[in-house]
């Protein structure tokens, strides 16, 4: 998928950006409005990311801008302004969803999957293994031509998986991609998550196989 | 801060002052004039029985006689218990009356008075002297009538009752009337006083009640002192969004490098370091969100503007704002609502705020894969219960909780700053309602119910 990010501080958007490009997105980070414009003129986004203050203006403009325009590939704000009035403006504005920094970036991915599930958004990060289809922007999973509901961990599972498959991942690695920083918990409360996805790829051709000491990968059956 | 006086008091007791001084001049006035009046009324009358004494003296042989009038002492006795003296004296004869009564001579046909003890009482004497023609020669007679003064002392008596009850009844109204006449006066400064105690906290709107000339000068210092504490606040006010920017966006670099380096790592032991970093960061940008965001509420607390809103619309956009947070956890929202619309009279952003508090909580207290009920009655009251399956209250005291700074005795390791529930007492408290914590009703898990009046 590719998304638009604009905003001004360099480490923030490089951060960001680097980020993004480990699940397999594209993005193009901006730190102007003006160079903004210019950008969703020639591309089509998937997705805005927007920063509220910017050196050459209020974030709140490109809002007000863009919902006067044809384009509606969604938006979701980034703001450093804790305060729930400003928050709700935003969304009156236009905004899809805002997140406030500092962020966890696992909230972010699940926000911007939300926005683009909530849109139908294009089907652009699909993956296939085997006879599966999955969509780890969207949490879309199909199994032989079947679609499966995903609940979220399933779906950072899945995603860890399908990143590369035939790779043994360790439980410690899926425990960090699974569970957030605040969240205590056992590695044993991955069994039970591989257990699910197990379920869900029941009658397909791929597999999720338990390598004894070392962890879990995806293979074909 | 202490008062020296009261102008009210000062200016009552000046005025009473004042008040009583005249009500007592008032009443010597009057004594002094009736007494004078009721004194010249007895001279009047001895004068004229001593002149009708005269008037009845003849001279007969050579000899002065006198055919002594009964009206003559008559008119004196009318005045009560009085006795009356009199004599007669032709030169130095005594022609008839008391031969003791003091002896003086007035010039002639003039009337000469005195008050003088005789026989033990206070008498007052009218004497006239006449001359007479007998047997060729010119005699002097003298006429003396006294009367002592028992009735004038009654007279005065009564004088001196009345002029103290009219003395009394002056200052009694003079005093009613400068009471009033301080609470006048003072009245204006009343109305700006109340006109400025009325304000909430937060109003710093220029005082514009009418007032007197007298306090323009002050009504105008209080308006540029109010002018710059405005913009001492609005400057205060303006940094703490510019520090909350500032530390905000640098923070989240850190957050997503420290991310970036999580993932990229190797080595178990820096991985665990690097999330300790990271819990670290959280802790320090929750505990700054929640410092700001109190003091919001408590601003908004102040001046609050209550509007006619849609009460499950509003929990509903909360749920739905909060649903990917949720979803981290695997953790469903479940929200039922009474039909929509639930009307309420309530501040929105301070409702959201406190709704949103109480849900985060309850996400981050709840276990993945749980459910949290969200559940508003309309009745009387509208009634919201939030229900989770997380770890509950245990043996905290929950009226402490919503103490700033409480937190939980088993929150263990799970991150806060002990100051939500803080904003969800002071927005419930503003609303008018009561909020209950307790345990969820079937299985582990807290229970927070929030009463909200009915609009």
């Amino acid at each position: 998928m590719r998304f638009l990010l604009i905003e001004d501080n360099q480490q923030l958007g490089s951060a960001l950006s680097q980020r993004f490009a480990l699940d397999g997105h594209v993005v193009d980070h901006v730190m102007l409005l003006e160079a903004a414009r210019d950008a969703i003129k020639t591309v089509s986004y998937d997705l805005i990311l927007l920063d509220i203050m910017l050196p050459d203006g209020d974030g709140r403009s490109f809002l007000k801008h863009r919902r006067n325009a044809a384009d509606q590939a969604p938006v979701i704000v980034l703001t450093a302004r804790s305060e729930v009035s400003d928050r709700v403006g935003l969304l009156d504005l236009g905004a899809d969803d805002y997140i406030v920094k500092p962020f966890d970036f696992s909230e972010l991915e699940a926000r911007c999957r939300a926005v683009l599930r909530r849109r139908g958004g294009a089907a652009g990060n699909a993956k296939t293994f085997a006879n599966v289809i999955f969509d780890s922007s969207t949490g879309a999973l199909t199994v032989a031509g079947q679609d499966k509901t995903l609940r979220n961990k399933e779906i950072r599972l899945l995603e860890v998986f399908f990143s590369a498959p035939a790779q043994i991942f360790s439980k410690t690695h899926l425990l960090d991609r699974l569970f957030s920083f605040s969240e205590d918990v056992s590695e044993n409360a991955i069994e039970v998550y591989v257990g699910r996805i197990r379920k869900k790829l029941e009658g397909s051709g791929a597999a999720i196989e338990t390598v004894r000491g070392l962890g879990y990968r995806m293979v074909e059956r | 801060m202490t008062a020296i006086g009261s102008i009210r008091r000062r200016l009552f007791l000046q005025l009473a002052a004042v008040a009583a001084f005249l009500a007592i001049a008032l009443f010597f006035s009057i004594r002094s004039v009736a007494e004078q009046a009721a004194a010249d009324t007895q001279d009047s009358i001895l004068t004229a029985s001593a002149t009708s004494i005269a008037d009845a003296l003849y001279s007969e042989g050579g000899e002065i006689r006198l055919e002594l009038p009964y009206s003559a002492l008559s008119m004196l006795s009318s005045a009560g218990q009085d006795r009356v003296f009199y004599s007669v004296l032709s030169g130095e004869t005594i022609l008839t009356g008391y031969a003791d009564l003091p002896r003086t001579r007035s010039a002639s046909d003039s009337t000469q008075f005195a008050t003088q003890n005789y026989r033990g009482d206070e008498v007052r004497f009218a004497t006239l002297t006449r001359s007479l023609s007998a047997a060729g020669a010119s005699k002097l007679v003298t006429i003396t009538v006294g009367q002592t003064q028992d009735g004038l002392a009654t007279i005065s008596s009564e004088i001196t009752r009345t002029a103290t009850t009219i003395g009394a009844a002056f200052f009694a109204v003079a005093v009613t009337l400068s009471l009033l006449a301080a609470q006048t006066a003072i009245a204006p400064l009343q109305r700006l006083t109340s006109a400025i105690s009325r304000r909430g906290p937060n109003d710093l709107r220029p005082v514009k009640a009418a007032t007197t000339s007298e306090l323009v000068p002050l009504v105008d210092g209080l308006n540029s002192f109010i002018h710059r504490l405005r913009s001492a606040l609005a400057r205060s006010e303006d940094l703490i969004t510019e520090a909350a920017h500032r530390v905000r966006t640098p923070l989240a670099t850190v957050r997503t490098q420290a991310e970036l380096i999580h993932r990229n790592m190797e080595k178990d032991d820096n991985r665990t370091a690097v999330r300790q970093m990271i819990r670290a960061l959280d802790e320090s940008s929750r505990s700054a969100g929640q410092l700001l965001d109190h003091a919001m509420v408590t601003l908004r607390t102040d001046k609050m503007e209550p509007e006619q809103i849609d009460l499950a619309a509003l929990i509903g956009d909360v749920c739905d704002r909060l649903t990917p947070t949720a979803d981290l956890k695997d953790i469903r929202i479940r929200f039922t609502s009474s039909d929509p619309p639930v009307r309420a009279m309530a501040d929105p952003i301070l409702l959201q705020n406190a709704l949103h508090n109480i849900l985060d909580n309850a996400i981050k207290y709840s276990p993945s894969d749980t459910e949290i009920s969200v559940t508003l009655e309309d009745g009387k009251q509208h009634i919201l219960t939030i229900i989770d399956q997380g770890r509950g209250f245990g043996d905290t005291d929950v009226d402490a909780l919503t103490g700033r700074f409480e937190r939980g005795a088993n929150v263990g390791s799970v991150l806060g700053s002990g100051l939500g529930l803080t904003i969800v007492a002071d927005v419930v408290r503003a609303h008018d309602g009561t909020l209950f914590l307790g345990p969820n009703p079937e299985r582990t898990g807290a229970c927070v119910s929030l009463y909200l009046p009915s609009a």
